[in-house]
């Protein structure tokens, strides 16, 4: 009789210790800070002890719609989407629902109901723009501040929230003004084009401050600045959004002076709330905003760089 | 020497042109200083921002005047630029990197070469397998990120100075002279001509046509190659996503504004050089300009209509039929003016 009920006892806590299982189907790895999401949502799931089944889209929706519906064969405990459009998501998440699997949407949202999932994490792009323009509030020189903006991909949604972000919060600050704004299409080459013209048609002195909508652009303009004999960080303050690894290297070598974390550890808070609803069915707000940190060079940018260098950025 | 430069006519003028324009938005567009030991100004940032696409287009130029086409050299460009950035980043010094970043962009022109030469696949689908897969095989050798290197000597391609000059230019200025020179002071510029013409014809007549293309398209992977080394060493990073990408088509229009016929045949590298430059131009003239970036493909789009319609061959027909209709009228004598003219 002991013996039974040691072996139910052994057998219930197998069940209780049993790994849950989670399907995660990500879009790519276009961009470096995908790839870092990527190493991130693995790295939650081996720690909480989480059983995470992989699949790569390679940006194709029907590919994502495959593997979700493989999920649900499979019987997951719940499934993670980074869904690479915000349309033609209902059927394959009613079937989801209809077994009782949780959806979790990370970082972008879809247009489906929002009965269909259990919740979306991501990040506020306008917040993102105002933290970025609080920054500058607080530290601009005194006197007139004539600040130049790198743009991102015309017409982006990270582009125009970041855009209107900004200036929401420069918006009441006495002196702050946007001389010239244009595109540099997120990418380095295009960053340090657009600042060289920048530079030449704003003779480079008057220039205050760069906003540049992501590192990689900001990483190219410090170089133009350089290239111009002029001191990035010094000369023309530097802000940025995203802190990408090589932003933080910038700011030890004092050519960048902030950035606003995009932080691509979306698993975290989509695991904690996932760990609430099996453990008693909470059901979490519909949006888990993510924490847009701000970074500057007191933050000791070398270890940031250090800890950040091998997510796969 | 004059008969180039009246080939050349319709580009210089249409770059004076433009110059002008953009002045009229941007007063000191034509301002050059010397700063720090380098020439600074617009026009200095043209001809420097302008290399990729000129060394594009001087390529290009040898392989659609044999009626070919090469869509991969952006890919190209990508992919010799992340072995530069490979081989700096595992210590093996400046040369190794510039050598093996050639080797591979002249491997992928050889590849493209016999794809067409000997298996006969047709230019735009031959050289499209290596424009979509290229990216994938610099993204392999990047490993996905942004491969960042810290030498200068790499570096000083991209953006140091020879004597006041922006290095890029020099390297699109000696490319293309010696790419002319090659071509018009013996007989092989006549042959890629023969070759766009007819090919069969031109085999016929003993010309080893096989040879030739594939030597043709190497060549425009040896360009992509420099062009690829510019754009790298001047951002001081491979990136593999972005590098070169959609810039086959600017260095198509480059040579379609240089006057060019995309049916193959007769050429000129000069022009293909200026139209390089026209874009660029246009590019940078937007820029300092200040419109807001929304406009800035519709300004682009226009001005490129503006210039194909203004070069082209119909068009021109039609001017000199209306000049001579203005002639005509100025001087009542009808006949025998115009012969003796």
């Amino acid at each position: 009789m002991k013996r039974i009920l040691l072996t139910s006892a052994a057998l219930l806590a197998g069940t209780a210790a049993s790994a849950q299982t989670v399907g995660f189907s990500q879009i790519g790895s276009e961009s470096g800070w995908r790839a870092a999401e990527t190493t991130l949502t693995r790295q939650e799931a081996e720690a909480r002890g989480i059983d995470l089944r992989f699949s790569d889209a390679q940006q194709r929706q029907e590919n994502q719609i495959a593997a979700i519906r493989s999920f649900v064969a499979q019987g997951v405990d719940a499934i993670l989407l980074a869904p690479v459009v915000a349309t033609g998501w209902d059927s394959v998440l009613e079937e989801a629902a209809e077994a009782d699997i949780p959806v979790v949407l990370l970082d972008r949202r879809v247009d489906s109901s929002e009965d269909l999932y259990l919740t979306a994490v991501g990040s506020d792009l306008v917040h993102e723009g105002e933290v970025a323009g609080q920054w500058l509030v607080d530290n601009k020189p005194e006197g007139e501040c004539r600040v130049v903006e790198l743009q991102g991909t015309t017409g982006s949604s990270p582009a125009i929230d970041r855009a209107t972000g900004f200036r929401n919060a420069i918006d009441g600050a006495e002196g702050i003004e946007i001389v010239r704004s244009q595109t540099g299409d997120f990418t380095r080459s295009g960053g340090k084009e657009v600042m060289e013209s920048f530079l030449q048609a704003e003779s480079g002195n008057e220039i205050c401050a760069l906003y540049a909508h992501n590192d990689d652009m900001a990483l190219g303009a410090i170089q133009a600045i350089n290239e111009a004999g002029m001191n990035p960080g010094e000369d023309i303050l530097i802000v940025s959004i995203d802190a990408v690894p090589d932003i933080f290297q910038a700011m030890a070598n004092g050519d960048a002076n902030a950035t606003v974390e995009l932080t691509p550890n979306m698993s975290g808070p989509a695991f904690d709330a996932l760990e609430a609803y099996w453990a008693d069915g909470t059901e979490p707000e519909k949006f888990i905003q993510t924490e847009s940190r701000l970074y500057t060079q007191d933050d000791d940018p070398m270890a940031e760089y250090e800890a950040r260098k091998d997510l796969g950025y | 020497m004059t008969r180039a430069l009246r080939r050349c006519l319709p580009q210089i003028l249409t770059l004076l042109a433009l110059v002008a324009l953009v002045s009229i938005f941007f007063p000191q567009f034509l301002a050059i200083s010397f700063e720090n030991g380098r020439l600074t100004g617009p026009v200095v940032d043209i001809v420097k921002r302008g290399a990729p696409v000129a060394l594009l287009a001087i390529g290009m130029t040898l392989v659609i005047a044999t009626r070919g086409i090469d869509l991969s050299v952006g890919t190209v460009m990508a992919i010799s630029g992340a072995v530069a950035a490979w081989t700096l980043a595992a210590g093996w010094g400046v040369f190794p990197a510039v050598l093996l970043a050639i080797v591979a962009g002249l491997t992928c022109g050889l590849w493209n070469g016999c794809l067409v030469a000997y298996v006969g696949i047709q230019p735009i689908v031959a050289t499209l397998i290596l424009m979509t897969s290229g990216r994938g095989i610099a993204q392999l050798i990047t490993e996905g990120r942004i491969l960042t290197f810290s030498d200068p000597a790499f570096a000083w391609i991209g953006s140091g100075t020879v004597a006041g000059v922006p290095v890029p230019a020099l390297l699109w200025l000696v490319t293309g002279i010696a790419v002319a020179f090659i071509m018009r002071r013996t007989a092989l510029g006549l042959l890629v001509e023969a070759i766009g013409i007819n090919r069969s014809a031109s085999t016929v007549a003993g010309i080893n046509a096989r040879v030739l293309l594939i030597a043709v398209y190497a060549a425009s992977g040896f360009c992509a190659a420099l062009a690829g080394i510019v754009a790298t060493a001047d951002i001081r990073g491979a990136d593999a996503n972005n590098a070169g990408l959609w810039l086959e088509l600017d260095a198509i229009l480059a040579v379609v504004i240089g006057g060019n016929s995309l049916l193959g045949g007769r050429f000129s590298v000069a022009a293909s050089i200026l139209g390089a430059l026209i874009i660029q131009t246009v590019d940078t003239g937007i820029l300092l300009a200040g419109f807001p970036s929304e406009y800035n493909l519709v300004i682009k789009a226009g001005l490129v209509l503006v210039i194909l319609l203004v070069q082209s061959p119909n068009l021109s027909q039609h001017w000199h039929w209306l000049r001579m209709e203005i002639r005509r009228q100025r001087e009542p004598k009808p006949i025998g003016s115009r012969d003796t003219r």
